[in-house]
């Protein structure tokens, strides 16, 4: 388990988020914005920054043979084949998912996410029990998700840093053969992509 | 909570606003907190962010959409400003003091402002 971020202090972040983080602070303190409903509002939206960039990378990925081997090998470049960058050049890992692996990304420290394909995390993955269960207990983590995988499948719990971040390919599921990299892209959700979810199949309701 | 409506050159897809990096969901989420608290309508916000665009094109910006949340932060501050809601200097003062808690933050640990920052 890498525990080391390597950093002797916070990312910080960059003039605008810092203005953005001055003003709300100011405003919350003054009781004129409730955060409780700024979390919501972040909430509503938070899936709508990013997942649809790692969803494309993923249908990419079970469509096309050689985008997946740069992609396992050099993920950060081949997300970035897709215009998707992230701003401190933190470097990205894909990791695969197989009849015999499940991959699973936490953050142990903090919450260092994989924005650029991934969007803002979600609360629960900033979030203390999260954190401290993924490592312990990921059957446990995985149970509370809905997923229950084989006894014989062996977990992988892969710790993000400020310098690395995870991309979990999920499994491509049965019967999607024929479909397009749009279609299947509607099939991958934030959740798959983060390792407490599998890929939707085709007919299957939206997730997150 | 009901949504507001998607302002001119607002990145969209069919379930509402999109987003490129955290601080500019923030950045929206304030605008729309503070006028669903009614410290302003979304009519006015949205003549304030026109206002803030049109300015930027003015000085030379672009406007290919990159720079589309600038604006709205910009606008946000002026109108938080206009509305008595945060004053500049105590915006400035608190900006900086983020800044200098990130840095006085070992990475990892929750970054907090020291009292009376």
């Amino acid at each position: 388990m890498p525990g080391d971020h390597g950093h002797d202090h916070s990312d910080v972040p960059s003039d605008l988020a810092l203005r953005v983080k001055a003003l709300e602070s100011l405003l919350v303190e003054k009781g004129l914005v409730d955060p409780a409903a700024l979390d919501v509002l972040i909430d509503t939206y938070e899936t709508k920054v990013g997942p649809r960039n790692g969803a494309k990378v993923v249908a990419r990925a079970w469509s096309d043979p050689a985008y997946k081997a740069r992609l396992l090998s050099q993920a950060g470049k081949a997300i970035a084949e897709f215009g998707f960058t992230g701003r401190q050049g933190e470097d990205m890992i894909a990791v695969e998912n197989t009849d015999t692996t499940h991959n699973m990304v936490v953050c142990t420290l903090c919450s260092c996410y994989p924005w650029p394909v991934l969007g803002l995390p979600p609360v629960w993955y900033k979030a203390a029990p999260y954190r401290a269960r993924a490592v312990r207990d990921p059957r446990g983590v995985l149970k509370d998700f809905g997923v229950t995988l084989p006894k014989s499948t062996e977990i992988r719990v892969w710790d993000s840093t400020a310098e690395l971040r995870y991309l979990v390919l999920p499994q491509r599921p049965a019967g999607t053969d024929g479909l397009s990299e749009d279609e299947l892209a509607n099939l991958v959700t934030r959740d798959s992509m983060i390792g407490t979810g599998l890929a939707k199949t085709p007919g299957q309701g939206g997730a997150p | 909570m009901t949504k507001p409506p998607p302002l001119p050159g607002q990145a969209v897809d069919e379930a509402g606003p999109v987003f490129r990096e955290p601080w500019e969901a923030q950045a929206f989420a304030l605008a729309v907190e503070l006028s669903q608290a009614g410290h302003f309508t979304w009519d006015e916000w949205a003549s304030a962010l026109a206002t803030e665009i049109a300015a930027a094109q003015a000085a030379g910006d672009p406007d290919l959409g990159d720079t589309y949340y600038r604006h709205w932060l910009a606008a946000l501050e002026r109108l938080a400003a206009e509305k008595g809601l945060a004053a500049p200097c105590d915006m400035r003062a608190r900006r900086d003091a983020w800044e200098a808690a990130y840095r006085a933050t070992p990475h990892g640990q929750p970054v907090n402002l020291k009292e009376n920052a």
